[in-house]
């Protein structure tokens, strides 16, 4: 079984997050770049699968500019068979992505797609629905166990309160992880001296057919959270202070 | 002409290394520390990700790796577990005899091994009566033709209960010095090898170390690496190998005592501020900052003098920088449990066993005295 994961590399999730002036896009001369964690999670997930088939292999495929061959050779490190990079050095939308991971998805004649169930940095949790759509594949997300036989995949997915909802999709399919499916591997030493060597297939838009292709969505702009406000200490008698709390708690938190 | 950039798999291991370290040795090493249990869980997974016997010639199915790789994880190691680095690394140490003196027959039947089990190896040349003096051993090796006949004792060997083979260094002739010793491979199980108890330290704790006894131990001729009277001179090349890799260790853990002096103080609040607002704690911090720098550049540089076949100014290079990475976490450690105060000195925080752990950094693979011998031999020499 050829298995597929889509990998993001993402910021550090330690990185602080700085705006550029234009406030289009996030300043990126010194961020140390990581694959998406929910990403590392697919990835172990398709090594399980395939040490359990005990056939097939594992081919991770990514979008962005240089850099990404730096996140597809840990995937490689940590025991993935092949890579793909689609380079992109400008910034995509979601569907022009997707519209890319699909092309690549039917050249590597994927039948079964991993990813995680969404990337730590713009938390669109999206990339995996465009992608199943696109390919008219069935798809679940949220997805915390995954049992996969030569035909079908039995997952298990977890949903409000700590309820699991099981759920059987035909082949192919797409399946986004969670946190906690798995404890990914470390990419290893050996792996790491074996990606060195590992040819990296490269693709441009253009070969993938997108080249004309329009995104879809634009960022208007980004914003910083505002920043935490110190809390208030009430002071006077229990009484008294009550009564203030109370007061407080509908007037300004607006919770009562 | 310089460049301190690593290559993209240099910096890939070290952020393996560093995952590993944050997530398999930090959370353990407390426990290990109180209990002085030896780590075997914690041994089995670094192996398991290829981070013990790196120095393996490609060609014998190791990885091939190089002083600098081994300083780059030795430095990660040591910021999480000064006594799981020792015990970790010393296979590194126990292995470069064979791999150094080795026929490549000997390199095959001894080490591989190695790379298909979590196996682990000791080095074995101090004794009772030879420390810094470690030409004058005493550990007889009577020749009987077809073999060596082992009788006398061995100190301060590391991993020695866990172990499944020795290097050890022994004499023919007492007499001729050096020119008398001989390298010997000696399995463990051999009869009349018998290790003492694990010796209660005051640090590194959890690194087994104990003195090893042989009693008319039977070792078979090919079991000698080189030829006798190389024994010594194999020994020190070994040395010159693992000196840097054992400061970078040092360097490791000064760097991890300045990364929590830096984090509490500024969590910790006197007179209505953070101690960090205070010039005396800021230039505590800045110079232990300094050192560390200044220790892991004096390990970059004789590792590329190793790595590029420059011996003589390697070996010297590799004595500033064991000298000098030695005294400095000692002094980086004892600064960052002065930063802690009274917190500092309890083992609720994680200081005061930095300072005891970097503490046998000045004294093993050859005391901070013993290198400022060396160093001076190189500045005195016609």
């Amino acid at each position: 079984m050829n298995i597929l994961v889509l990998v993001k590399q993402v910021p550090d999730t330690e990185t602080k997050i700085k705006i550029t002036s234009d406030k289009k896009s996030i300043e990126k001369s010194d961020i140390k770049w990581v694959i998406n964690p929910y990403d590392e999670f697919a990835i172990e997930q398709a090594l399980k699968t395939k040490e359990t088939l005990k056939t097939g292999t594992v081919t991770v495929v990514s979008v962005g500019p240089d850099r990404t061959v730096d996140a597809l050779r840990t995937a490689i490190a940590m025991g993935a068979d092949n890579a793909c990079h689609v380079k992109a050095d400008q910034e995509l939308d979601t569907y022009l992505v997707s519209k890319a991971l699909v092309e690549v998805i039917k050249k590597e004649n994927a039948q079964l797609v991993f990813s995680g169930k969404q990337g730590i940095d713009d938390d669109q949790a999206a990339t995996f629905g465009y992608v199943a759509e696109l390919l008219g594949w069935p798809s679940a997300s949220m997805v915390i166990k995954c049992d996969v036989s030569t035909d079908k995949i039995a997952v298990h997915r977890e949903v409000e309160g700590g309820t699991r909802f099981a759920i059987e999709m035909p082949l192919p399919a797409v399946v986004a992880v969670d946190k906690g499916i798995n404890t990914p591997r470390y990419a290893s030493l050996p792996g790491i001296m074996k990606a060195k060597k590992k040819e990296i297939k490269t693709y441009s838009l253009a070969d993938l057919g997108l080249g004309s292709e329009a995104p879809k969505t634009s960022v208007s702009d980004f914003a910083l959270p505002p920043e935490r406000q110190a809390g208030k200490k009430l002071s006077g008698d229990a009484a008294t202070q009550v009564k203030e709390l109370v007061k407080l708690l509908r007037e300004e938190a607006k919770v009562i | 002409m310089i460049d301190f950039s690593l290559t993209e798999e240099q910096l890939a291991l070290r952020d393996t290394v560093r995952k590993f370290v944050q997530t398999e040795i930090i959370p353990h090493a407390h426990r290990y520390d109180v209990s002085g249990d030896f780590p075997h869980d914690v041994i089995r997974k670094a192996w398991e990700n290829g981070l013990m016997n790196p120095a393996v010639p490609e060609k014998f199915g190791g990885l091939g790796l190089g002083i600098t790789e081994d300083v780059i994880m030795n430095e990660e190691m040591g910021a999480g577990c000064l006594g799981m680095t020792t015990s970790i690394a010393v296979n590194t140490l126990a292995l470069y005899p064979i791999l150094i003196g080795g026929t490549d027959e000997q390199i095959k039947h001894w080490i591989t091994p190695f790379l298909n089990e979590p196996h682990l190896a000791s080095f074995c040349l101090t004794e009772p009566g030879a420390g810094s003096d470690a030409g004058s051993l005493s550990l007889h090796a009577k020749d009987e033709g077809s073999h060596f006949v082992l009788n006398g004792s061995k100190m301060w060997i590391t991993n020695a209960g866990h172990s499944h083979l020795l290097t050890v260094f022994a004499t023919t002739n007492k007499e001729l010095r050096s020119k008398g010793t001989v390298c010997l491979v000696v399995p463990t199980k051999t009869p009349g090898v018998s290790m003492g108890k694990h010796e209660d330290k005051m640090g590194q704790r959890c690194s087994d170390t104990r003195a090893i006894t042989f009693e008319n131990v039977k070792v078979p001729k090919e079991n000698m690496i080189g030829q006798i009277g190389d024994g010594f001179k194999i020994a020190l090349k070994t040395l010159d190998k693992t000196r840097t890799p054992i400061a970078a260790g040092a360097v490791g853990a000064a760097r991890a005592a300045m990364e929590y002096s830096v984090k509490y103080s500024k969590e910790r609040k006197q007179f209505n501020q953070p101690i960090a607002n205070f010039q005396g704690i800021q230039f505590m911090l800045a110079d232990m900052a300094t050192k560390v720098e200044a220790g892991r550049l004096l390990c970059y540089q004789a590792a590329w003098a190793l790595d590029r076949g420059m011996h003589k100014q390697g070996s010297y290079y590799a004595s500033l920088a064991k000298r000098f990475s030695a005294d400095m976490a000692m002094e980086v450690a004892t600064d960052a449990v002065q930063v802690y105060g009274g917190y500092g000195y309890t083992k609720e925080y994680p200081v005061e066993k930095i300072m005891r752990d970097v503490k046998l950094v000045q004294i093993y693979e050859g005391t901070s005295q013993i290198q400022r011998v060396v160093i001076a031999r190189h500045l005195l020499e016609d």
